[in-house]
């Protein structure tokens, strides 16, 4: 069956949202008392996809693509409305707990520490919960400690630590119970630099050394580039790219980005390349990739240029364009 | 099982620490239960002053309401508030990733809430007996049928309440019926006046519902208003109530369940 070489099956998943209709006004609340209206929105609209054991996927995708409710489906919180799910060879909505000790969902904006009391206490309350042997809590609490660097934040209430710090906490809790799944649903959010880079090698550092299957999601480019090599892209529900990030970027835009600082603001750049913005003498040209190093030359010996860029265009473009274009294509 | 016993070990010294730090709230809890039935108390051995009342005198009225102060106390449960929070903005998630049903933890909060109150409110209800000097008469079986009684009370009341804060999972106006709820509780539960005081369709339904056996029934078998027939009789109410609130929370849960959205992130 899929459970020996998957960790994770997903066919056809789907599920739905219904959300009730209304206009503004006075009116259209007086009416509401009597007649509901409501719409059924397809929050995940058949997704398919496998993930091997050991592997460290990324969901990309904009705020209400569907990837938080992919993720509440398979660690169970959520009831799929069509389609087959299995992880671990279970079915994740029966929410056996032999199923529920082996997985791990870290919220980020959602805290599952208790605020009043030291994270330590509710260390100690998961140990209990998820029946783990006391030797084995501590050696791997030791761990945790030292591959996220907890040291005194533990026994602070956790009302009292900063969001990274109660971050750390946050996912030091989850791993106590060693989850072979650990889903990770926008861990970085709300994080300064610093402490994302910090927490993107802990979960590096963490699936090298426990080959725990990792699903991530964000919309934090950064997130995805540094931790997956492989990465699903979704959008209004449907999947939309499945594969290595580097193809992605390589399918999607095969563009670059020229920046340029005119002496001349007047000078009419089209004949270059598409002109994607034009404010007081900086020109921001998109150009095929394979032309780039013609363009660029053409431009440095044409006009009297004070400063050129040559970029990558930013992944949340490449993203963008790759949403655009499913809209484009989804028009019959 | 030990398992269990571990788990609630943690939960309950969790539970304490932290609600050992809203001692302010838990003092602004504690003096509502005490009012409440100090009032009707009052209220009733005034009316008393004047003769006994459904068989009831002052002092029984004093015995009846301080005894009831108690029983309630023990009995009660916060959870149909809570349950709409859980729901509506996805506060259970958390509970429901863990493998253990989220039921226990209310007990357990439940259990901790109780223990920490139950000194205070014994020292008021001491203090209440100095003023209002209840008649109290009971007898050895009384008193050893009170336990299970009590114990039972809280079962029922608890589960009943746990159900009906499921409710949340179908509708958002969970706090409406929890207002419902809370006027059923108070006529039909004892807590206004001894339900012998009742007009008989009122007291057919609170015999017919399980509000009479979470409160009432204890609070009749102590004070020694019940015969042992009646007694044993409402033990075995409180058993059927027991069995069909547990069977109702079951269906209901599995139910519920699978209609959560999980929302907020």
């Amino acid at each position: 069956m899929h459970t020996d070489t998957h960790a994770i099956y997903v066919r056809d998943l789907r599920k739905n949202y219904v959300v009730s209709e209304r206009e503004a006004g006075i009116l259209a609340s007086v009416r509401s008392l009597v007649r509901r209206r409501t719409r059924t929105v397809a929050a995940v609209d058949g997704i398919s996809f496998d993930v091997a054991p050991g592997e460290v996927v990324g969901f990309l995708g904009p705020n209400g693509a569907g990837k938080t409710t992919t993720l509440k489906m398979l660690s169970g919180l959520l009831y799929p409305d069509g389609g087959e799910l299995a992880v671990l060879g279970f079915t994740p909505s029966r929410r056996d707990r032999d199923y529920l000790r082996q997985i791990a969902l870290v919220m980020g904006q959602r805290n599952q520490l208790a605020w009043d009391i030291p994270a330590a206490d509710s260390f100690e309350l998961n140990r209990a919960i998820y029946r783990i042997p006391h030797d084995e809590y501590r050696r791997t609490l030791k761990e945790l400690d030292e591959l996220l660097e907890l040291g005194e934040l533990i026994r602070k209430p956790v009302r009292n630590l900063s969001l990274g710090e109660r971050m750390k906490c946050e996912i030091a809790a989850a791993l106590l119970h060693r989850p072979k799944v650990l889903f990770l649903d926008e861990p970085t959010i709300g994080l300064d630099v610093t402490m994302q880079r910090r927490i993107r090698s802990f979960l590096a550092a963490y699936n090298r050394r426990f080959g725990a299957t990792v699903l991530l999601t964000s919309h934090y480019m950064a997130d995805v580039e540094a931790l997956c090599r492989r990465v699903i892209v979704i959008h209004h529900g449907r999947l939309l790219f499945d594969g290595e990030l580097s193809d992605l970027v390589q399918r999607f835009s095969p563009h670059k980005t020229i920046v340029v600082e005119l002496e001349d603001p007047e000078a009419d750049l089209r004949p270059y390349g598409e002109i994607v913005s034009r404010e007081e003498g900086r020109v921001t040209l998109r150009v095929p990739k394979s032309a780039t190093p013609v363009v660029t030359g053409r431009l440095l010996a044409d006009l009297p240029i004070s400063d050129l860029t040559v970029e990558d265009p930013p992944i949340e473009d490449v993203i963008e364009h790759v949403f655009s274009q499913e809209a484009v294509q989804s028009v019959p | 099982m030990r398992a269990l016993i571990d788990y609630y070990y943690a939960q309950l010294k969790n539970t304490f620490a932290i609600q050992a730090q809203y001692r302010v709230a838990l003092i602004i809890w504690l003096i509502g239960t005490v009012l409440q039935p100090v009032i009707y108390l009052v209220v009733w051995t005034t009316v008393a002053q004047a003769g006994a009342v459904g068989g009831y005198t002052a002092g029984d009225f004093a015995a009846y309401f301080i005894v009831l102060m108690l029983v309630d106390h023990l009995t009660f449960s916060w959870i149909f508030y809570e349950f709409e929070h859980r729901v509506r903005q996805g506060a259970l998630s958390p509970l429901l990733l863990r493998p253990l049903h989220p039921i226990h933890k209310d007990i357990a909060d439940n259990i901790t809430y109780k223990l920490l109150t139950l000194p205070v409110l014994l020292s008021a209800a001491v203090l209440m007996a100095l003023a209002f000097r209840p008649a109290f008469e009971t007898s050895g079986w009384a008193l050893a049928l009170f336990i299970p009684a009590l114990l039972l009370g809280f079962a029922v009341r608890f589960v009943v309440e746990w159900t009906l804060g499921l409710a949340a999972f179908w509708t958002t106006r969970v706090s409406a019926l929890n207002h419902l709820y809370y006027v059923a509780v108070l006529f039909l539960s004892g807590q206004i006046a001894p339900l012998s005081l009742f007009p008989e369709p009122i007291r057919v339904a609170a015999a017919l519902l399980p509000f009479r056996w979470t409160v009432a029934f204890p609070v009749e078998l102590l004070i020694g208003r019940l015969s042992f027939e009646a007694a044993l009789q409402g033990l075995a109410a409180q058993l059927v109530w027991l069995v069909l609130g547990l069977l109702l929370l079951w269906r209901t849960w599995r139910a519920g369940v699978r209609r959560y959205s999980a929302v907020g992130a």
